[in-house]
């Protein structure tokens, strides 16, 4: 390999990590957006966000903790084990994480299938009588965990998409940023999972 | 550095920084039962905080990174943090 191919080489490598960082900044200010809305709205109606939060279920939310946290886990490994050409393996270690997010995606619809069940979801007429504090409460929690969920799903099907591409050799010891970068985006999701986790369940 | 010399962390340190991050949320749901009260948020923001960082040094390589990138999280985090002070000084008062 010549002089310039290395350069160039190095270059992508380094721009497409830096490419997913830049990314993965503008989710965190998306997040930031409304976990301060959330503050807010806290500091107005804290009587009223302890009685909503007193209601979630914190074994779910826990079970749901411990998924993610180990998904990260398995994620994290997933790449060491490659980049030492263990193929299957990695392989292995990226279907476990994708299972440990379906789980985690299963636990959510248990707990908001109860919520809703219960009277319980954006514009209820239960909800509407609790009075505004509840109502912003209840609002914020589908739309926060909702859109996180909807990143669960985005990293579901990334990581499935990269379990592909291992399995066809696209991705291999030598070349794997794009499972790197998946895995930097399992491990935000994981990131931003761990702030919803106490504001949402433990404040009661 | 590119993709070929990448230093790789090893499985001890992974499992290591798991097993923390579990005591830790052991350790925000017992807080959060102790009733703390204003303390008990700020509690368990605190230890959310030591969480995001291991996931972010260890799983997410950033302890490994040069400093460019670790300088463009400062500033994001930074953007975040004036933009919540800001609006917490009007809040605060406004009540």
């Amino acid at each position: 390999m010549n002089e310039e191919n290395i350069l160039e080489e190095k270059g992508d490598y380094q721009g497409s990590k830096m490419g997913m960082w830049l990314f993965l900044f503008t989710e965190l200010l998306l997040f930031a957006g409304l976990f301060l809305l959330y503050s807010t709205f806290r500091s107005r109606y804290s009587d009223e966000f302890h009685t909503g939060a007193a209601e979630l279920n914190m074994t779910m939310g826990t079970l749901n903790t411990v998924l993610l946290l180990t998904s990260s886990l398995t994620m994290a490994l997933s790449i060491n084990v490659l980049k030492k050409g263990q193929k299957k393996l990695s392989v292995l270690l990226q279907g476990l994480t994708v299972s440990l997010g379906l789980l985690f995606l299963i636990d959510k619809y248990l707990e908001w299938s109860e919520k809703i069940r219960h009277g319980i979801y954006p514009n209820s007429a239960e909800l509407l009588q609790r009075g505004k504090g509840e109502t912003i409460f209840y609002g914020l929690y589908y739309l926060m965990t909702g859109l996180h969920g909807l990143h669960v799903i985005a990293g579901i099907i990334l990581i499935s998409i990269m379990i592909n591409m291992t399995i066809n050799e696209k991705i291999h010891r030598e070349k794997f940023v794009k499972l790197e970068n998946t895995g930097l985006y399992w491990h935000l999701v994981d990131v931003v999972w761990v702030y919803l986790f106490p504001v949402f369940y433990l404040i009661s | 550095m590119n993709e070929k010399d990448q230093n790789i962390t090893g499985y001890r340190t992974y499992f290591i920084v798991w097993i923390c991050l579990l005591i830790l949320t052991a350790a925000t749901v017992a807080v959060s039962n102790l009733e703390l009260g204003k303390h008990g948020a700020l509690t368990s923001i605190i230890i959310a905080s030591v969480k995001a960082s291991l996931i972010l040094l260890f799983f997410m390589h950033l302890k490994y990174e040069r400093f460019l990138i670790k300088a463009m999280l400062l500033l994001t985090i930074m953007t975040i943090a004036v933009i919540v002070g800001l609006t917490f000084s009007d809040v605060w008062f406004r009540y």
